[in-house]
Protein backbone atom coordinates (compact mmCIF):
# COMPACT_ATOMS: atom_id res chain seq x y z
CA UNK A 1 0.00 0.00 0.00
CA UNK A 2 2.84 2.47 1.23
CA UNK A 3 5.91 2.05 -0.62
CA UNK A 4 9.06 4.09 -0.58
CA UNK A 5 12.28 3.91 -3.14
CA UNK A 6 15.71 4.54 -1.68
CA UNK A 7 14.87 7.69 0.01
CA UNK A 8 17.12 9.99 1.82
CA UNK A 9 16.05 12.42 4.45
CA UNK A 10 18.20 15.48 6.17
CA UNK A 11 17.32 17.93 8.31
CA UNK A 12 19.51 21.57 8.01
CA UNK A 13 22.88 20.34 8.38
CA UNK A 14 22.56 16.41 9.24
CA UNK A 15 21.71 13.14 6.80
CA UNK A 16 19.13 11.10 8.87
CA UNK A 17 18.72 7.81 7.09
CA UNK A 18 20.18 7.17 3.50
CA UNK A 19 18.53 5.19 0.80
CA UNK A 20 15.32 3.60 2.67
CA UNK A 21 13.68 0.93 0.91
CA UNK A 22 10.75 -0.07 2.52
CA UNK A 23 6.82 -1.94 1.64
CA UNK A 24 3.89 -1.27 4.31
CA UNK A 25 1.00 -3.84 3.74
CA UNK A 26 -2.64 -3.37 5.20
CA UNK A 27 -2.49 -5.89 8.03
CA UNK A 28 0.97 -5.01 9.31
CA UNK A 29 1.83 -3.27 12.40
CA UNK A 30 5.13 -2.00 11.98
CA UNK A 31 7.51 -0.34 15.05
CA UNK A 32 10.09 2.07 14.39
CA UNK A 33 12.54 2.15 17.10
CA UNK A 34 16.39 4.85 17.12
CA UNK A 35 17.51 6.89 19.26
CA UNK A 36 16.77 10.42 19.55
CA UNK A 37 17.37 12.36 16.79
CA UNK A 38 18.03 9.80 14.49
CA UNK A 39 14.99 10.65 12.46
CA UNK A 40 12.10 9.09 13.46
CA UNK A 41 10.09 11.82 12.95
CA UNK A 42 10.73 13.31 9.94
CA UNK A 43 10.48 9.27 8.25
CA UNK A 44 6.99 10.13 9.69
CA UNK A 45 6.49 13.33 8.01
CA UNK A 46 7.90 12.32 4.74
CA UNK A 47 5.81 8.69 4.75
CA UNK A 48 2.57 11.13 5.18
CA UNK A 49 3.68 13.73 2.25
CA UNK A 50 4.44 16.63 5.29
CA UNK A 51 7.78 16.75 4.33
CA UNK A 52 10.10 16.09 1.26
CA UNK A 53 12.55 13.55 0.83
CA UNK A 54 15.64 14.62 -0.64
CA UNK A 55 16.31 11.81 -3.32
CA UNK A 56 13.45 8.60 -3.89
CA UNK A 57 10.18 8.51 -3.51
CA UNK A 58 7.08 7.73 -1.11
CA UNK A 59 4.19 5.95 -3.66
CA UNK A 60 0.79 5.54 -2.20
CA UNK A 61 -0.88 2.87 -4.18
CA UNK A 62 1.15 3.23 -6.81
CA UNK A 63 0.86 7.36 -6.92
CA UNK A 64 3.71 9.86 -5.67
CA UNK A 65 2.03 12.28 -2.71
CA UNK A 66 2.41 15.39 -3.88
CA UNK A 67 -0.47 14.11 -6.84
CA UNK A 68 -3.95 14.37 -6.43
CA UNK A 69 -6.14 15.96 -3.99
CA UNK A 70 -4.80 16.61 -0.09
CA UNK A 71 -8.82 15.99 1.38
CA UNK A 72 -8.59 12.62 -0.78
CA UNK A 73 -4.57 11.66 0.95
CA UNK A 74 -6.27 12.17 4.15
CA UNK A 75 -8.58 9.79 3.66
CA UNK A 76 -5.72 7.31 2.61
CA UNK A 77 -3.45 8.42 5.10
CA UNK A 78 -3.33 9.43 9.36
CA UNK A 79 -0.74 10.81 10.94
CA UNK A 80 -0.73 10.91 14.96
CA UNK A 81 1.84 14.13 15.39
CA UNK A 82 4.18 13.93 17.98
CA UNK A 83 3.39 17.59 18.93
CA UNK A 84 0.78 20.12 18.18
CA UNK A 85 -1.05 23.46 18.89
CA UNK A 86 -1.71 23.00 22.69
CA UNK A 87 -4.58 25.48 22.63
CA UNK A 88 -7.92 24.47 21.63
CA UNK A 89 -11.00 26.20 22.79
CA UNK A 90 -13.49 24.24 22.20
CA UNK A 91 -14.88 20.17 23.51
CA UNK A 92 -13.76 17.22 23.28
CA UNK A 93 -16.21 16.31 20.79
CA UNK A 94 -15.50 19.12 18.66
CA UNK A 95 -11.86 18.02 18.77
CA UNK A 96 -12.39 14.61 17.61
CA UNK A 97 -14.92 15.86 15.31
CA UNK A 98 -12.29 17.91 13.10
CA UNK A 99 -10.39 14.55 12.71
CA UNK A 100 -13.84 13.86 10.20
CA UNK A 101 -12.70 16.53 7.95
CA UNK A 102 -11.44 14.73 4.66
CA UNK A 103 -14.93 12.94 5.11
CA UNK A 104 -16.88 16.28 5.22
CA UNK A 105 -19.88 16.64 2.42
CA UNK A 106 -20.87 20.43 3.28
CA UNK A 107 -20.21 23.47 3.94
CA UNK A 108 -22.07 23.91 6.75
CA UNK A 109 -21.58 21.50 9.19
CA UNK A 110 -21.11 18.02 10.54
CA UNK A 111 -23.31 15.36 8.93
CA UNK A 112 -25.11 12.45 11.02
CA UNK A 113 -21.97 10.08 9.96
CA UNK A 114 -19.58 12.32 11.10
CA UNK A 115 -20.88 12.81 14.51
CA UNK A 116 -21.51 8.78 15.05
CA UNK A 117 -17.96 8.49 13.98
CA UNK A 118 -16.39 10.88 16.87
CA UNK A 119 -18.89 9.65 19.54
CA UNK A 120 -17.44 5.79 18.39
CA UNK A 121 -14.28 6.84 18.27
CA UNK A 122 -14.25 8.34 21.62
CA UNK A 123 -16.23 5.16 23.21
CA UNK A 124 -12.96 3.01 21.76
CA UNK A 125 -10.87 5.34 23.96
CA UNK A 126 -12.89 5.05 26.90
CA UNK A 127 -13.48 8.92 27.22
CA UNK A 128 -17.16 8.98 26.11
CA UNK A 129 -18.19 10.38 29.76
CA UNK A 130 -15.92 13.60 28.76
CA UNK A 131 -17.09 14.19 25.50
CA UNK A 132 -18.70 17.15 26.62
CA UNK A 133 -15.79 18.76 28.37
CA UNK A 134 -13.86 21.48 27.16
CA UNK A 135 -10.09 20.33 25.52
CA UNK A 136 -8.21 22.43 27.46
CA UNK A 137 -9.36 21.19 31.35
CA UNK A 138 -8.01 17.86 30.31
CA UNK A 139 -4.80 15.62 31.50
CA UNK A 140 -2.39 15.11 29.17
CA UNK A 141 -3.11 11.02 29.33
CA UNK A 142 -6.70 12.30 28.07
CA UNK A 143 -5.62 14.52 25.58
CA UNK A 144 -3.37 11.82 24.04
CA UNK A 145 -6.45 10.01 24.23
CA UNK A 146 -8.25 12.42 22.51
CA UNK A 147 -5.75 12.97 20.26
CA UNK A 148 -6.64 8.36 19.10
CA UNK A 149 -9.67 8.89 19.24
CA UNK A 150 -9.38 12.03 16.28
CA UNK A 151 -7.27 9.57 14.05
CA UNK A 152 -9.77 7.13 14.72
CA UNK A 153 -12.52 9.00 13.46
CA UNK A 154 -10.65 9.90 10.69
CA UNK A 155 -10.43 6.42 9.99
CA UNK A 156 -7.46 6.28 6.96
CA UNK A 157 -6.41 3.17 5.77
CA UNK A 158 -2.72 3.86 7.12
CA UNK A 159 -2.14 5.10 10.65
CA UNK A 160 1.53 6.77 10.75
CA UNK A 161 1.65 7.19 14.88
CA UNK A 162 4.52 9.40 16.47
CA UNK A 163 4.89 8.03 20.07
CA UNK A 164 1.25 7.38 20.56
CA UNK A 165 2.19 6.45 23.89
CA UNK A 166 3.05 9.26 25.11
CA UNK A 167 1.80 10.76 28.32
CA UNK A 168 -0.34 7.16 29.02
CA UNK A 169 -0.29 5.04 31.75
CA UNK A 170 0.34 1.50 31.80
CA UNK A 171 -3.19 0.37 31.35
CA UNK A 172 -3.95 3.07 29.18
CA UNK A 173 -0.73 1.81 26.86
CA UNK A 174 -1.68 -1.88 26.47
CA UNK A 175 -5.20 -0.01 25.59
CA UNK A 176 -4.33 1.61 23.07
CA UNK A 177 -1.51 -0.92 21.58
CA UNK A 178 -4.17 -3.56 22.05
CA UNK A 179 -6.54 -1.09 19.83
CA UNK A 180 -3.79 -0.90 17.02
CA UNK A 181 -3.25 -4.20 16.61
CA UNK A 182 -6.95 -4.39 16.00
CA UNK A 183 -6.91 -2.35 13.41
CA UNK A 184 -4.21 -4.00 11.79
CA UNK A 185 -5.55 -7.62 12.24
CA UNK A 186 -8.94 -7.50 12.50
CA UNK A 187 -9.65 -4.19 10.28
CA UNK A 188 -6.61 -4.91 7.76
CA UNK A 189 -5.33 -1.57 8.50
CA UNK A 190 -1.50 -0.78 8.16
CA UNK A 191 -0.47 0.93 11.19
CA UNK A 192 3.14 2.29 11.87
CA UNK A 193 4.51 3.59 15.02
CA UNK A 194 7.58 5.28 16.93
CA UNK A 195 8.01 3.96 20.13
CA UNK A 196 10.35 4.48 22.85
CA UNK A 197 9.82 1.38 24.93
CA UNK A 198 11.64 -1.70 23.45
CA UNK A 199 8.77 -3.87 26.22
CA UNK A 200 6.47 -2.89 23.49
CA UNK A 201 7.64 -4.10 19.68
CA UNK A 202 8.19 -7.69 20.48
CA UNK A 203 4.80 -8.56 21.80
CA UNK A 204 2.62 -6.19 19.34
CA UNK A 205 4.58 -5.61 16.42
CA UNK A 206 4.73 -7.65 13.13
CA UNK A 207 7.90 -5.63 11.71
CA UNK A 208 10.40 -3.27 12.72
CA UNK A 209 12.17 -0.29 11.48
CA UNK A 210 15.48 0.23 13.12
CA UNK A 211 16.72 3.67 11.87
CA UNK A 212 20.79 3.75 13.30
CA UNK A 213 22.20 6.62 14.34
CA UNK A 214 25.01 6.58 10.83
CA UNK A 215 21.75 6.87 8.74
CA UNK A 216 21.54 3.23 7.68
CA UNK A 217 18.56 1.22 8.56
CA UNK A 218 17.01 -2.09 9.14
CA UNK A 219 13.48 -3.22 8.19
CA UNK A 220 12.00 -6.67 8.69
CA UNK A 221 9.37 -8.92 10.09
CA UNK A 222 9.64 -8.11 14.03
CA UNK A 223 11.29 -11.44 14.91
CA UNK A 224 13.99 -11.49 12.54
CA UNK A 225 14.58 -7.76 13.22
CA UNK A 226 14.38 -7.46 17.06
CA UNK A 227 17.26 -9.38 17.99
CA UNK A 228 18.92 -8.25 21.59
CA UNK A 229 22.34 -7.93 20.23
CA UNK A 230 21.39 -5.29 17.20
CA UNK A 231 19.35 -3.70 19.29
CA UNK A 232 22.12 -3.27 21.91
CA UNK A 233 24.02 -1.60 19.20
CA UNK A 234 20.85 0.88 18.38
CA UNK A 235 20.39 1.90 22.03
CA UNK A 236 24.10 2.04 22.87
CA UNK A 237 22.40 0.17 26.23
CA UNK A 238 22.84 -3.35 27.59
CA UNK A 239 19.50 -5.13 26.99
CA UNK A 240 18.23 -8.45 28.82
CA UNK A 241 15.20 -10.77 26.97
CA UNK A 242 12.26 -12.45 28.43
CA UNK A 243 10.17 -14.90 26.35
CA UNK A 244 7.10 -15.08 28.30
CA UNK A 245 3.76 -16.42 26.47
CA UNK A 246 3.35 -14.62 23.13
CA UNK A 247 5.93 -11.61 23.70
CA UNK A 248 9.21 -11.33 23.87
CA UNK A 249 10.64 -8.55 26.08
CA UNK A 250 13.40 -6.46 26.22
CA UNK A 251 14.84 -4.49 29.43
CA UNK A 252 17.67 -2.38 29.87
CA UNK A 253 20.38 -4.37 32.05
CA UNK A 254 21.17 -2.45 34.54
CA UNK B 1 -25.57 29.84 27.61
CA UNK B 2 -26.49 27.72 25.09
CA UNK B 3 -25.24 28.39 21.62
CA UNK B 4 -29.10 28.99 19.80
CA UNK B 5 -29.88 31.09 22.99
CA UNK B 6 -26.77 33.54 22.35
CA UNK B 7 -27.25 33.78 19.17
CA UNK B 8 -30.82 35.17 19.96
CA UNK B 9 -29.53 37.27 22.24
CA UNK B 10 -26.61 39.07 20.33
CA UNK B 11 -29.33 39.68 17.34
CA UNK B 12 -31.52 40.78 19.88
CA UNK B 13 -28.42 43.50 20.47
CA UNK B 14 -27.62 44.31 17.35
CA UNK B 15 -31.52 45.41 16.07
CA UNK B 16 -31.77 47.19 20.09
CA UNK B 17 -28.56 49.13 19.12
CA UNK B 18 -29.46 50.07 15.62
CA UNK B 19 -32.84 50.94 16.95
CA UNK B 20 -30.90 53.51 19.87
CA UNK B 21 -28.80 54.51 17.11
CA UNK B 22 -32.04 56.12 15.19
CA UNK B 23 -33.78 57.12 18.55
CA UNK B 24 -31.18 59.32 20.49
CA UNK B 25 -28.96 62.47 19.25
CA UNK B 26 -29.62 65.76 19.18
CA UNK B 27 -32.63 66.31 17.72
CA UNK B 28 -35.85 64.90 19.68
CA UNK B 29 -37.66 61.71 18.32
CA UNK B 30 -39.96 60.20 19.84
CA UNK B 31 -40.22 56.34 19.47
CA UNK B 32 -43.95 56.66 17.77
CA UNK B 33 -42.22 58.86 15.42
CA UNK B 34 -39.18 57.06 14.77
CA UNK B 35 -41.42 54.07 14.45
CA UNK B 36 -43.40 56.44 12.37
CA UNK B 37 -40.74 57.72 10.11
CA UNK B 38 -39.57 54.30 9.32
CA UNK B 39 -42.54 52.42 8.20
CA UNK B 40 -44.89 55.64 6.89
CA UNK B 41 -41.77 57.43 5.49
CA UNK B 42 -43.50 61.50 4.86
CA UNK B 43 -41.08 64.12 3.74
CA UNK B 44 -40.50 66.31 6.93
CA UNK B 45 -37.58 67.42 9.35
CA UNK B 46 -38.20 63.82 11.26
CA UNK B 47 -37.86 62.32 8.11
CA UNK B 48 -34.82 64.19 7.08
CA UNK B 49 -33.23 63.24 10.06
CA UNK B 50 -33.76 59.62 10.29
CA UNK B 51 -33.22 58.78 6.50
CA UNK B 52 -30.52 60.99 5.86
CA UNK B 53 -28.53 61.46 9.07
CA UNK B 54 -29.44 58.49 11.23
CA UNK B 55 -29.62 55.81 8.84
CA UNK B 56 -26.38 56.00 7.29
CA UNK B 57 -24.63 56.56 10.20
CA UNK B 58 -25.55 53.60 12.16
CA UNK B 59 -25.52 51.40 9.45
CA UNK B 60 -21.59 52.29 9.11
CA UNK B 61 -21.41 52.20 12.58
CA UNK B 62 -22.12 48.70 12.49
CA UNK B 63 -20.70 47.88 9.47
CA UNK B 64 -17.26 48.95 10.97
CA UNK B 65 -17.45 46.90 13.87
CA UNK B 66 -18.37 43.69 11.85
CA UNK B 67 -15.72 44.12 9.50
CA UNK B 68 -13.53 44.98 12.44
CA UNK B 69 -14.61 41.94 14.77
CA UNK B 70 -14.85 39.45 11.32
CA UNK B 71 -10.43 40.77 10.87
CA UNK B 72 -9.75 39.95 14.49
CA UNK B 73 -10.91 37.00 14.47
CA UNK B 74 -9.23 36.03 10.85
CA UNK B 75 -5.82 37.24 12.23
CA UNK B 76 -6.21 35.55 15.18
CA UNK B 77 -6.33 32.29 13.22
CA UNK B 78 -3.93 32.72 10.68
CA UNK B 79 -0.73 33.94 13.45
CA UNK B 80 -2.18 31.99 16.21
CA UNK B 81 -1.61 34.53 18.59
CA UNK B 82 -4.26 35.88 20.92
CA UNK B 83 -3.09 39.54 20.71
CA UNK B 84 -3.52 39.63 17.21
CA UNK B 85 -5.45 42.52 16.31
CA UNK B 86 -6.85 43.96 12.63
CA UNK B 87 -4.24 46.86 12.92
CA UNK B 88 -1.39 44.02 12.96
CA UNK B 89 -1.27 44.46 9.59
CA UNK B 90 -0.18 47.77 9.59
CA UNK B 91 -3.35 48.87 7.42
CA UNK B 92 -4.37 51.31 10.01
CA UNK B 93 -1.09 53.46 10.47
CA UNK B 94 -0.73 52.89 6.85
CA UNK B 95 -4.25 54.54 5.69
CA UNK B 96 -3.84 57.18 9.10
CA UNK B 97 -0.21 58.44 7.45
CA UNK B 98 -2.01 59.29 4.32
CA UNK B 99 -5.14 60.38 5.42
CA UNK B 100 -2.93 62.56 7.59
CA UNK B 101 -0.89 63.83 5.29
CA UNK B 102 -3.50 64.37 2.45
CA UNK B 103 -5.23 66.64 5.54
CA UNK B 104 -1.99 68.75 6.03
CA UNK B 105 -1.60 69.16 2.13
CA UNK B 106 -5.28 70.98 2.68
CA UNK B 107 -6.75 68.05 1.07
CA UNK B 108 -10.89 68.03 0.90
CA UNK B 109 -12.91 64.77 2.12
CA UNK B 110 -12.64 62.77 -0.90
CA UNK B 111 -9.01 62.93 -1.49
CA UNK B 112 -8.58 61.92 2.10
CA UNK B 113 -10.13 59.11 1.40
CA UNK B 114 -7.96 57.98 -1.69
CA UNK B 115 -4.81 58.93 0.07
CA UNK B 116 -6.01 56.56 3.12
CA UNK B 117 -6.70 53.99 0.68
CA UNK B 118 -3.54 54.44 -1.14
CA UNK B 119 -1.37 54.19 2.45
CA UNK B 120 -3.38 51.15 4.04
CA UNK B 121 -2.46 49.23 0.67
CA UNK B 122 0.79 50.06 0.12
CA UNK B 123 0.86 48.82 3.83
CA UNK B 124 -0.71 45.75 3.13
CA UNK B 125 1.72 44.93 -0.16
CA UNK B 126 4.99 45.86 1.69
CA UNK B 127 3.90 43.13 4.83
CA UNK B 128 2.47 40.66 2.25
CA UNK B 129 6.21 40.89 0.09
CA UNK B 130 8.36 40.97 2.96
CA UNK B 131 6.45 37.76 4.92
CA UNK B 132 5.65 35.88 1.99
CA UNK B 133 8.62 34.64 -0.09
CA UNK B 134 9.62 31.62 -1.95
CA UNK B 135 5.73 30.27 -1.65
CA UNK B 136 7.02 30.19 2.54
CA UNK B 137 4.61 31.03 4.87
CA UNK B 138 5.43 32.35 8.19
CA UNK B 139 3.08 33.46 10.81
CA UNK B 140 5.87 34.67 13.29
CA UNK B 141 7.34 36.57 10.14
CA UNK B 142 4.12 38.38 9.02
CA UNK B 143 2.92 39.55 13.00
CA UNK B 144 7.02 41.00 13.44
CA UNK B 145 6.75 43.00 9.58
CA UNK B 146 3.49 44.11 10.75
CA UNK B 147 4.49 45.25 14.23
CA UNK B 148 7.88 46.71 12.84
CA UNK B 149 6.18 48.45 10.29
CA UNK B 150 3.64 49.78 12.43
CA UNK B 151 6.37 51.16 14.44
CA UNK B 152 7.71 53.17 12.33
CA UNK B 153 4.52 54.64 10.44
CA UNK B 154 3.74 55.87 14.11
CA UNK B 155 7.09 58.23 14.34
CA UNK B 156 6.39 59.11 11.18
CA UNK B 157 2.09 60.02 12.37
CA UNK B 158 3.77 61.59 14.99
CA UNK B 159 5.79 63.69 13.19
CA UNK B 160 3.32 64.81 11.12
CA UNK B 161 1.11 65.64 13.71
CA UNK B 162 3.88 67.96 15.28
CA UNK B 163 4.26 69.76 11.66
CA UNK B 164 0.68 70.11 11.34
CA UNK B 165 -0.93 73.58 11.93
CA UNK B 166 -2.49 74.13 14.73
CA UNK B 167 -5.95 74.06 13.75
CA UNK B 168 -5.84 70.69 12.15
CA UNK B 169 -4.28 68.98 15.02
CA UNK B 170 -8.01 68.05 16.43
CA UNK B 171 -9.12 66.39 13.22
CA UNK B 172 -5.90 64.58 12.84
CA UNK B 173 -6.65 63.16 16.71
CA UNK B 174 -10.05 62.36 15.69
CA UNK B 175 -8.96 60.62 12.80
CA UNK B 176 -6.36 58.77 15.00
CA UNK B 177 -8.87 57.50 18.04
CA UNK B 178 -11.61 56.49 15.42
CA UNK B 179 -14.61 58.40 14.03
CA UNK B 180 -17.43 58.03 12.61
CA UNK B 181 -19.06 61.57 11.94
CA UNK B 182 -17.31 61.53 8.09
CA UNK B 183 -18.07 58.00 7.45
CA UNK B 184 -19.54 57.28 3.79
CA UNK B 185 -21.83 55.29 1.99
CA UNK B 186 -22.12 52.14 4.16
CA UNK B 187 -23.04 50.30 1.23
CA UNK B 188 -19.71 48.84 -0.33
CA UNK B 189 -18.64 48.20 3.58
CA UNK B 190 -22.21 46.18 4.46
CA UNK B 191 -21.32 44.11 0.65
CA UNK B 192 -17.90 43.45 1.85
CA UNK B 193 -19.04 42.09 5.70
CA UNK B 194 -21.86 40.16 3.81
CA UNK B 195 -19.42 38.51 1.43
CA UNK B 196 -16.51 37.17 3.59
CA UNK B 197 -18.79 36.41 6.87
CA UNK B 198 -20.63 33.63 4.31
CA UNK B 199 -17.22 32.72 2.78
CA UNK B 200 -15.89 32.73 6.21
CA UNK B 201 -18.66 30.45 7.59
CA UNK B 202 -17.99 27.80 4.67
CA UNK B 203 -14.17 27.77 5.26
CA UNK B 204 -15.06 27.77 8.94
CA UNK B 205 -13.61 23.84 9.68
CA UNK B 206 -10.09 24.94 8.02
CA UNK B 207 -9.81 28.11 9.90
CA UNK B 208 -10.45 25.33 13.02
CA UNK B 209 -7.76 23.39 11.42
CA UNK B 210 -5.59 25.86 11.12
CA UNK B 211 -5.95 26.81 15.12
CA UNK B 212 -4.27 23.46 15.36
CA UNK B 213 -0.98 24.20 13.70
CA UNK B 214 -0.25 24.20 10.28
CA UNK B 215 1.07 20.82 10.21
CA UNK B 216 -1.81 19.21 11.77
CA UNK B 217 -4.17 21.00 9.27
CA UNK B 218 -1.99 19.78 6.47
CA UNK B 219 -2.33 15.84 8.23
CA UNK B 220 -5.85 16.43 8.00
CA UNK B 221 -6.14 17.34 4.40
CA UNK B 222 -5.86 21.09 4.56
CA UNK B 223 -3.76 23.00 1.32
CA UNK B 224 -2.82 25.15 3.77
CA UNK B 225 -0.85 28.12 1.83
CA UNK B 226 -3.96 28.89 -0.46
CA UNK B 227 -6.38 29.03 3.02
CA UNK B 228 -3.69 31.13 4.45
CA UNK B 229 -3.26 33.55 1.76
CA UNK B 230 -7.13 33.86 1.85
CA UNK B 231 -7.26 34.78 5.30
CA UNK B 232 -5.04 37.31 4.93
CA UNK B 233 -6.45 39.44 1.71
CA UNK B 234 -9.68 39.13 3.21
CA UNK B 235 -8.56 40.38 7.00
CA UNK B 236 -6.94 42.78 5.31
CA UNK B 237 -9.71 43.77 2.64
CA UNK B 238 -12.42 44.31 5.55
CA UNK B 239 -9.62 46.34 7.60
CA UNK B 240 -9.37 48.34 5.20
CA UNK B 241 -13.30 48.96 5.05
CA UNK B 242 -13.29 49.79 8.17
CA UNK B 243 -10.80 52.17 8.64
CA UNK B 244 -12.32 53.92 5.50
CA UNK B 245 -15.39 54.43 7.26
CA UNK B 246 -14.33 54.84 10.69
CA UNK B 247 -10.71 55.38 11.28
CA UNK B 248 -8.63 53.41 13.68
CA UNK B 249 -10.70 52.53 15.81
CA UNK B 250 -9.42 50.23 18.63
CA UNK B 251 -10.40 47.32 20.77
CA UNK B 252 -13.50 45.97 19.07
CA UNK B 253 -11.24 43.90 16.49
CA UNK B 254 -8.70 42.68 19.20
CA UNK B 255 -11.62 41.78 22.22
CA UNK B 256 -14.89 41.29 20.17
CA UNK B 257 -13.09 38.11 19.42
CA UNK B 258 -12.11 36.94 22.44
CA UNK B 259 -15.71 38.17 24.48
CA UNK B 260 -17.24 35.83 22.17
CA UNK B 261 -14.75 32.77 23.27
CA UNK B 262 -15.66 33.41 26.86
CA UNK B 263 -19.08 32.84 26.01
CA UNK B 264 -17.96 29.26 25.23
CA UNK B 265 -17.94 29.94 21.46
CA UNK B 266 -14.57 28.06 20.05
CA UNK B 267 -15.65 27.00 16.44
CA UNK B 268 -15.67 29.58 13.59
CA UNK B 269 -18.53 28.16 11.94
CA UNK B 270 -20.54 29.83 15.41
CA UNK B 271 -17.96 32.04 16.53
CA UNK B 272 -17.36 34.02 12.93
CA UNK B 273 -20.91 35.66 12.62
CA UNK B 274 -21.50 35.89 16.55
CA UNK B 275 -18.59 38.05 16.49
CA UNK B 276 -19.54 40.14 13.44
CA UNK B 277 -22.67 41.19 15.06
CA UNK B 278 -21.63 41.52 18.82
CA UNK B 279 -18.96 43.88 17.19
CA UNK B 280 -21.78 45.55 14.90
CA UNK B 281 -24.08 46.45 17.97
CA UNK B 282 -21.12 47.28 20.59
CA UNK B 283 -19.73 49.60 17.73
CA UNK B 284 -23.20 51.13 16.72
CA UNK B 285 -24.25 51.70 21.03
CA UNK B 286 -20.42 53.58 21.29
CA UNK B 287 -21.25 55.83 18.34
CA UNK B 288 -24.71 56.53 19.86
CA UNK B 289 -22.96 57.50 23.28
CA UNK B 290 -20.50 59.29 21.53
CA UNK B 291 -23.21 61.76 19.69
CA UNK B 292 -25.14 62.15 22.53
CA UNK B 293 -22.78 62.12 25.90
CA UNK B 294 -21.84 65.82 25.33
CA UNK B 295 -23.80 66.83 22.62
CA UNK B 296 -24.10 68.81 20.63
CA UNK B 297 -19.99 68.24 20.76
CA UNK B 298 -18.85 64.65 19.83
CA UNK B 299 -16.59 62.37 20.95
CA UNK B 300 -14.45 60.48 18.85
CA UNK B 301 -16.59 56.61 18.95
CA UNK B 302 -12.49 54.96 19.60
CA UNK B 303 -12.15 56.53 23.20
CA UNK B 304 -15.99 55.19 24.13
CA UNK B 305 -14.96 51.84 22.78
CA UNK B 306 -12.38 51.04 25.35
CA UNK B 307 -14.43 52.58 27.92
CA UNK B 308 -17.23 50.76 27.90
CA UNK B 309 -15.59 47.82 26.80
CA UNK B 310 -12.52 47.39 29.23
CA UNK B 311 -15.22 47.26 32.10
CA UNK B 312 -17.01 44.66 30.19
CA UNK B 313 -14.30 42.49 28.94
CA UNK B 314 -12.97 42.28 32.93
CA UNK B 315 -16.30 41.10 34.30
CA UNK B 316 -15.99 38.20 31.38
CA UNK B 317 -12.13 37.62 32.00
CA UNK B 318 -13.57 37.19 35.97
CA UNK B 319 -16.56 35.41 35.84
CA UNK B 320 -14.37 32.14 34.24
CA UNK B 321 -13.45 29.74 36.50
Amino acid sequence: MLHCDGITLSVPGRVLCRNLTLTVEPGQMWAVLGVNGSGKTTLIHALSGLARCDHGAVLLNGSTLESGDSRQRAREIGVLLQQEEPNFWGSVLEYVLLGRFPHMQSWFGWGREDEKAALAALAEVGMTGLAQRRYATLSGGERQRARIAQILAQGPRLYLLDEPLQHLDLRHQTAALALFQQLAVERDKAVMMVLHDTLWPGRFCSHALLIHDDGTARAGPAREVLDRAVLERLYGCPLREFVQGAGRYFLPDV
Amino acid sequence: MSRPLLALALLTAAMASLFAALLFGTFPISVLQLLDGIFFPTPGVVHDVIWQLRVPRALAAFACGGLLALSGVLLQVLLRNALADPYILGVSSGASLGALTALTLGAGAALMNTAALAGAIAAIVIVFSLSFRRGDWNAYRVLLTGVVLSAGLSALISLTLVMAPQGQVKGMLFWLMGDLSYAGDPLAAWLILAVLTTLGITQATRLDLLGLGELKAQALGVAVTPLQLGIFFSAALATVAAVLLGGAIGFVGLLIPHAIRLLGVANHRALLPLAVLLGGAFLTLADTLARILLAPQQLPVGVLTALLGVPAMLVLLGRRR
